[in-house]
């Protein structure tokens, strides 16, 4: 199917014919680097752009919560196990990769059940997995809390950052300064939560919304079906990736989820503290709960000067409108989250579009 | 971070585990959210866990004619 150059072109074609004035905008990481891999949004017209939105769970995640994982990590008999993703990026003063060079025993797993395996093999040690990560995430860990329970691993924890969607989502539609026309929804995250989410955002704030699929025709075809919509004033949640993305989402995924996981308010890098947008973990399962464990302090946040991280997970400018873009903060030097994870805003831009934006 | 990665499902192990080939990498993985998968099926993998089957007819069908989508909003 994903060699289905005449379909490719075709959509491209009709995509081109479009002359209203139109903001789309992504709101998942894989969505931002496949679109910027592809390259085509330089085939668009200038009326048609595509925005970032905050989609990234690594570039969303407040430099406080860092700190604070900064501090458990660094706590004696404590083993931090955490997906790659968060091991670079900046807190206040530090990232974990630093404070692992300061000695702090901070282990890079691929899966929360790789942390349970640490836990049975340093019965002597606290092993906590950082969970962070949407909808696609969260019931993989709730799994591995209630693995935890079943075997009585009484040296295993979550410190939970897990955020979900749609709450973000309606603070971006609710925004008068922000204008979005359609959204290009989360495929990965629909796969758990089915479409309604996605239904009610639609309904709300009269917005069309498409669940798409990441490869280039998927995305073309995503966009497209959100144009036909937008031309006929129409406003509706439509599923683009149907052979992943079941109405109902997985049932089983959900239901693990809601059982080990409760909302509650959460802070979000740029947009403030957002009700119900963070999964914390029930108090039956309190035994795994690092918050409950270890008793770490909430630290403030910092404003870091110049960068406008915060503005980029809004769509309201787009990476290369931040002072600090491609000068001072680079891959290798990053100074906001969007530049450090590989799926950031930033980091998509630097990497695919660095030429044409240094000309700018 | 929601990256998931296409695989077919090899053997099935005790445990709601499966082998699962990835590129010719074979990958132990659970099935625990996703309890009907089969051997043969081509699935979603994410942080070591099935996340969902790919339906095979499926994928072929989204890519659907243009026409059938410009009927859709007609």
């Amino acid at each position: 199917m994903y060699d289905d150059k005449a379909y490719t072109s075709q959509l491209i074609t009709e995509i081109k014919k479009e002359k209203l004035n139109l903001s789309l905008m992504e709101v998942c990481g894989t969505h931002t680097m496949a679109i910027a891999r592809s390259g085509v949004k330089k085939l668009f017209p200038h009326n048609l752009r595509l925005l970032s939105g905050p989609g990234c769970p690594v570039c969303v995640t407040s430099q406080g919560d860092i700190d604070a994982v900064i501090e458990l990590a660094t706590k004696p008999g404590v083993i931090l196990a955490t997906f790659g993703d968060m091991i670079r990026v900046p807190g206040s003063n530090s990232s974990l990769q630093e404070a692992k060079s300061r000695g702090a025993d901070i282990r890079v797993v691929y899966s929360p059940l790789d942390a349970l395996r640490l836990a049975k093999h340093y019965p002597e040690k606290e092993v906590v997995f950082l969970g962070i990560g949407f909808e696609t995430t969260a019931p993989a860990i709730a799994i591995t809390i209630e693995e935890a329970c079943r075997q009585h691993l009484q040296n295993f924890s979550v410190w939970s950052l897990h955020k979900v969607v749609s709450p973000a989502l309606e603070v971006i539609f609710s925004d008068s300064e922000i204008t979005v026309d359609g959204l290009i929804c989360p495929g990965h995250v629909a796969a758990v939560t089915g479409i309604d989410p996605f239904i009610k955002l639609a309904d709300k704030y009269k917005k069309p919304c498409v669940v798409t699929g990441f490869e280039t025709p998927d995305i073309l075809e995503g966009i497209y079906m959100l144009l036909l919509q937008l031309r006929n004033s129409d406003a509706r949640a439509e599923i683009q990736y149907q052979s992943v993305v079941k109405p109902q989402g997985n049932i089983e995924a959900m239901q693990v989820m809601q059982k080990v996981f409760k909302t509650v308010p959460s802070r979000w890098r740029g947009l403030g503290v957002i009700e119900d947008s963070g999964l914390a973990i029930k108090d039956e399962y309190c035994g795994w709960d690092a918050r409950t464990k270890f008793n770490i302090p909430e630290y403030e946040v910092q404003p870091v000067k110049g960068c406008a991280c915060g503005d980029v997970l809004k769509g309201k400018i787009v990476p290369h409108q931040c002072a600090l873009f491609a000068k001072v903060c680079t891959p290798l030097t990053p100074v906001g989250p969007c530049m450090v994870s590989q799926e950031g805003a930033c980091a998509a831009y630097y990497r695919y579009n660095s030429a044409e934006t240094r000309a700018n | 971070m929601c990256l998931a990665v296409p695989a077919r499902i090899v053997t099935l192990l005790p445990f709601n585990m499966a082998e699962v080939d990835v590129n010719g990498n074979m990958v132990e993985v659970s099935m625990k959210l996703t309890p009907r998968v089969q051997v043969g099926d081509y699935v979603l993998i994410h942080a070591g866990f099935v996340l969902e089957i790919i339906d095979d007819v499926l994928a072929r069908d989204t890519m659907s004619k243009l026409e059938e989508l410009q009927e859709n909003v007609r």
